[in-house]
């Protein structure tokens, strides 16, 4: 019998690739995909590696796959963005090795700015997209997409969604298959996009694509499964598990390959239903195909959302109009976010940010948590690299003023920075900037779980490495002077951010503080005093959560949780009373 | 084997993914089909966190929906009173009356309710409040309060009693064995089946 593991999908899509004998990998972490990568680099046989950014990643891939080795490359959904670039131009090359790009999507985005329903993408680029509905088949589906990258000479797009990534379930394991020695070959009409060999290219992709429909139906990843003929239903990925849930006695054609869709399949399973039923989460991606097909949908986003995740309840309520009772939820709680950890070097900053008033131009990482409540203190955040373009170009059209509530400061991560900030940085001093840039330099990629990046001098493996010198980076660009402070000492923080701020030019701050959970920073913990302190809870204001309100009677004093506390002083500067110590 | 739904609810940091983790593990060793659920992104800075964790002959969705789990096993009691509703007709609440303040809490914004053990015991018939943190000290370290209530809801299992021995000493580090197999043991008698 074969070895069986309980793995989430992510982890089998690593397992995947090693027994598919994937030679490279390459990454940029990003939630709910990163552990795709982390798992990768478990196995010695395949240099995988964090590269600064998607696109970069993507190219590192590219590169692998030209030379002729099996590459993965993982991203978050928005990560494709970034590597957009190549991926579109990557489909007219192809590939030599097979080359399988992960697209991990977010519906009700738990951890994303926004729900973009990735499998546009393949449509978009004209290359298949595969998604698997569990474990097993992310395992086994690796491998099947590595083969239809070779066979058909093209990048194939792999989405999971959260759900599939970050459950568990049951894989039978087995041994690595290698396929090959890499070796190049100079080939410029196939590998060298000029104008002249690009329309070449692209009759050969539209080529491809027919090639891929009749492949579509026969693909091992579509199935049907007949079974009570009234409710027939069209659905891939975790949807499928949704449906077989809440609908055991419906027929179903699970879709493994979701483009190019399968057309005669659907028609036939059409034709044996008395309802066609498409559920998909996000966009109506098969549903519009279906409908143009001239193929009657019975249902279809008529019922179910566009925003958000399904669950086996709503698709019985909305197929079965069945409304499960279901007991309300207990209302009036206190909402429990996440929060800055007890010691992070952001708390100071943001707490002096919050009190000059300013217009913080934010970014991604563990200091977009700056925008919740208490602190509220981070007023915009679009993209990755985004704070130091928005604030550059707030900087240009506001009036000159001295109301530093019109007054921006860009806040950046060291990881952002290297992921997309340095050509915002690069572009601030060229273009005369005369906005604040604070890049919040913690080494390491935080949010993500504390993933090294070209700052850290670590690779993914935890060799030693060169680690990027982020003053040096900006005096390279141009830069004259780089500010730096302490972010531990409010008074400091406020005086240079003061200072710069009143300068008629780009301002520089680097702020070094090693991330206090990724290094385990600890000073002994700081205790109140109960008698000097008034309950003024002002120091609350700092959110953190190993500080809490005691009342006893009239009497309302602070408590600092001695187990959380690591010593940082920031409440205890705030305090007007020197209870903090 | 019909399925068995548990819902783990705690705050991050509480070892709610490591319960889920043993869970699964001995239902895995059980010859069951096992599924298993879980956001993270955030959980290590303070938020709510759960965990899905389904069981049978064969499992579907990885996720439970309100009102279907057999199971709600809580790790921190708002957190417990946040998920109530997701128990079962005729399901079981077990939960670690311990309190986190949350960050809303901590800063003053809000307050931690009263009354959350009477809010909790409305939602269903049996509820079994579990003293975790208390009997983790006994145990030997507060960390292990997770595994005070895996041993609590190993109770109603039908599960192999030696599986969750020999579970947990694969799973944890050696040097935690001892205390976890305690903890885990104190948790079994927390609860009057």
């Amino acid at each position: 019998m074969a070895e069986k593991a309980i793995l989430s999908g992510n982890e089998a899509i690593a397992r995947g690739a090693f027994e598919a004998g994937v030679q490279l990998a390459a990454a940029y972490p990003g939630t709910p995909s990163t552990e795709i990568l982390e798992n990768v680099a478990q196995y010695d046989e395949i240099y995988s590696e964090w590269s600064p950014n998607e696109k970069v990643a993507l190219e590192v891939g590219v590169g692998s796959a030209i030379a002729g080795a099996r590459t993965l490359v993982a991203m978050k959904h928005v990560g494709v963005n970034v590597a957009a670039d190549a991926l579109f131009t990557l489909s007219y090359t192809g590939i030599k090795g097979g080359l399988v790009l992960v697209t991990a999507d977010d519906p009700a985005m738990h951890s994303s700015q926004n729900e973009q329903d990735n499998r546009n993408y393949g449509k978009f680029a004209k290359i298949p997209v595969i998604e698997p509905a569990d474990s097993q088949e992310a395992k086994e589906f690796i491998a099947l997409a590595l083969e239809l990258s070779e066979n058909f000479d093209t990048p194939v797009l792999f989405r999971t969604t959260t759900r599939i990534s970050h459950s568990k379930s049951l894989v039978s394991l087995a041994g690595r298959q290698l396929h090959g020695q890499p070796q190049l070959e100079k080939d410029m009409p196939k590998y060298t996009m000029l104008p002249a060999f690009g329309r070449l290219k692209h009759p050969v992709v539209e080529e491809r694509l027919q090639k891929l429909r009749a492949y579509a139906e026969t693909s091992p990843c579509n199935r049907v499964e007949l079974n009570d003929r009234q409710i027939g239903v069209v659905c891939s990925g975790i949807v499928y598990q949704y449906v077989k849930e809440a609908l055991p006695s419906a027929s179903v054609l699970k879709i493994g390959l979701s483009y190019p869709l399968p057309t005669q399949m659907i028609r036939d399973f059409a034709a044996q239903v008395e309802k066609l039923y498409v559920i998909e989460e996000l966009d109506p991606f098969m549903e519009e195909q279906i409908r143009l097909l001239g193929v009657e949908v019975a249902h279809g986003k008529d019922l179910f959302p566009i925003c958000g995740e399904f669950s086996p309840q709503l698709i019985r309520e909305k197929v079965l109009g069945t409304a499960t009772a279901v007991n309300t939820a207990a209302d009036g709680l206190p909402a429990r976010p996440p929060a800055f950890c007890p010691g992070c070097s952001h708390r100071g900053i943001f707490t002096i940010l919050k009190k000059l008033k300013v217009f913080v131009s934010g970014d991604i990482g563990c200091y977009t948590l700056g925008a919740l409540p208490p602190i509220q203190s981070l007023h915009a955040c679009v993209c990755m690299g985004a704070s130091i373009g928005m604030a550059h170009g707030m900087a240009h059209v506001l009036p000159d003023s001295d109301d530093l509530s019109q007054k921006t400061v860009a806040v950046i991560g060291d990881s952002t920075f290297f992921h997309s900030g340095m050509t915002g940085l690069l572009n601030a001093v060229y273009n005369r900037s005369t906005s604040v840039i604070m890049i919040l330099d913690n080494r390491t990629t935080g949010m993500t779980g504390g993933q090294e990046n070209p700052g850290t001098g670590k690779t993914i493996k935890g060799d030693d490495t060169i680690a990027a010198d982020i003053p040096a980076m900006a005096r390279a660009f141009g830069v004259k002077e780089i500010v730096s402070l302490d972010p531990y000492n409010l008074q400091e923080v406020e005086e240079v951010l003061r200072a710069e701020l009143a300068k008629p030019e780009l301002s520089v701050i680097v702020v070094e503080a090693p991330c206090v959970l990724r290094y385990r920073v600890s000073k002994p913990p700081m205790q109140v005093d109960p008698e000097k302190c008034t309950g003024c809870k002002r120091c609350l204001q700092v959110s953190c959560n190993a500080l809490g309100l005691v009342e006893e009677g009239e009497k309302s004093y602070v408590q600092i949780d001695q187990n959380m506390c690591v010593g940082c002083t920031v409440c205890a500067q705030v305090c007007k009373f020197e209870a903090i110590s | 084997m019909k399925t068995v739904n548990i819902l783990l609810s705690g705050v991050g940091g509480q070892g709610v993914l490591l319960a889920s983790q043993i869970l699964t593990r001995v239902a895995m060793a059980a010859d069951l089909d096992v599924k298993q659920s879980e956001v993270h992104g955030m959980s290590q800075r303070g938020g709510s966190v759960t965990s899905h964790v389904r069981f049978g002959d064969k499992v579907y969705a990885p996720t439970i929906d309100p009102g279907e789990a057999d199971f709600v096993l809580g790790f921190e009691r708002l957190e417990a009173l946040r998920n109530a509703h997701y128990v079962a007709p005729g399901g079981v609440i077990l939960y670690n009356t311990m309190r986190i303040n949350p960050s809303t809490v901590a800063s003053g914004v809000a307050t931690y309710p009263e009354g959350i053990e009477e809010r909790i015991a409305a939602f269903a018939d049996r509820v079994y409040a579990v003293d975790g943190l208390g009997l983790a000290e006994k145990a030997g370290n507060v960390r292990a309060a997770n595994t005070v209530m895996v041993g609590a809801i190993s109770r109603f299992l039908p599960i192999d009693e030696n599986l969750w021995a020999a579970k947990i000493r694969e799973i944890l580090p050696a040097k935690l064995v001892d205390l976890n197999l305690k903890a885990f043991e104190f948790g079994q008698q927390a609860v009057a089946v």
